[in-house]
């Protein structure tokens, strides 16, 4: 999650900002809330757990998704290499 | 037993604020937008976390219902980005 | 009239099972305030019912999808696939790591190739391996002629994805390459 932000800060152009927080957060989150299912033994809570896991592990990708999408088809211009930072 | 949680609770809380530097200074749209989404991620960790530690488990169940407003808020402002209207009647 | 009865059919099943799985969802979220403090309480098992009949009523339409061929086995060969896919999520997570530390390089650039899967579930199922890889996120896709738009972080994931077609060939397995 800490990758993800400073990532967020640290890259020059919106869709490599938009790899770095899509891909760390959603892994980010599903660790954490795997810890907490450990955490609980196996109760009902550890199930409610795993839905919201689940739920995002299907659901971060999709996002990323869609904003890059509209991104791409309004005609944000691309970071090439040795561009000014935007 | 709760030293862990509030660890990490409170370094979720850093990570928000750093990431509302990238929502104030972003030049342009979308940039904001995804400075938006992320604080939405990890405010559904933090939920859980604050559930924890006050020990009481009803705030999972928050947690769940925020996750799902939160992808559809975002998903629909992306799709309004796209077109310039939502609904094409 | 044959089409008709099938369909009736068809209907009466999806919402029988549509409504098992509301049922069985919702006593999951919510058994333990049903068993814990006294046990079948008949009015909160009531509330159960109505709610999930009112869900099912609104959505058994699009949640049993029509019976493709031989949906056993590519279930089964569903689930190895999803098995690598965690493995890469992890991969992921340290190659973005890395690249923010500046140990890799940020190069990035857009590529289109073609693929051969038709389907909707393949191409919904490929798009979001292609997002959770190492280094690349899916931007347009053509469902008419297979045809993905990609933004590669670096020429390394690019050229995992155009030139080895590792992923192809493993969604193609999965889904016997349509």
């Amino acid at each position: 999650m800490i990758t993800g932000t400073v990532g967020l800060l640290k890259f020059p152009d919106f869709y490599t900002r938009l790899h770095a927080t899509g891909k760390c957060d959603t892994l980010g989150q599903i660790l954490i809330i795997f810890g907490c299912m450990i955490y609980e033994g196996f109760t009902f809570i550890t199930i409610k757990l795993f839905m919201v896991s689940a739920f995002y592990l299907l659901a971060g990708p999709a996002a990323t998704h869609a904003l890059m999408k509209a991104a791409y088809v309004t005609g944000l211009p691309v970071w090439k290499k040795g561009d000014k930072r935007a | 037993m709760i030293i862990p949680f509030l660890a990490v609770g409170i370094t979720i809380a850093v990570t928000i604020l750093i990431c509302s530097y990238r929502a104030i200074y972003g030049p342009g749209t979308f940039n904001r937008i995804i400075a938006a989404n992320v604080i939405g991620t990890k405010a559904i960790v933090l939920l859980i976390m604050v559930g924890y530690i006050i020990e009481r488990p009803q705030f999972i169940d928050i947690a769940l219902m925020y996750a799902v407003i939160a992808f559809i808020g975002t998903i629909i402002i992306a799709k309004y980005a796209e077109r310039g209207e939502l609904c094409s009647r | 009239m044959n089409m008709d009865e099938v369909k009736k059919d068809h209907r009466a099943f999806s919402i029988l099972l549509t409504f098992c799985i509301m049922f069985v969802f919702w006593l999951l979220l919510s058994a333990w305030t049903v068993y814990l403090p006294e046990p079948y309480d008949l009015s909160k098992v009531a509330r159960g019912v109505i709610s999930a009949l009112i869900v099912t009523f609104l959505t058994y339409e699009i949640f049993i999808p029509s019976r493709g061929e031989k949906v056993l086995l590519k279930l089964g060969r569903f689930i190895p696939y999803l098995a690598w896919e965690l493995w890469q999520i992890y991969l992921a997570t340290i190659d973005v790591a890395k690249r923010v530390f500046g140990i890799l390089e940020v190069d990035p650039r857009i590529i289109e190739f073609d693929t051969t899967l038709r389907s909707d579930f393949a191409l919904v199922t490929f798009a979001n391996s292609i997002t959770l890889t190492p280094g690349t996120v899916t931007i347009d896709v053509d469902p008419a002629r297979g045809r993905y738009t990609v933004h590669a972080i670096a020429k390394a994931p690019a050229d995992s994805l155009t030139v080895d077609q590792t992923m192809q060939k493993k969604v193609g397995h999965v889904f016997m390459e349509e």
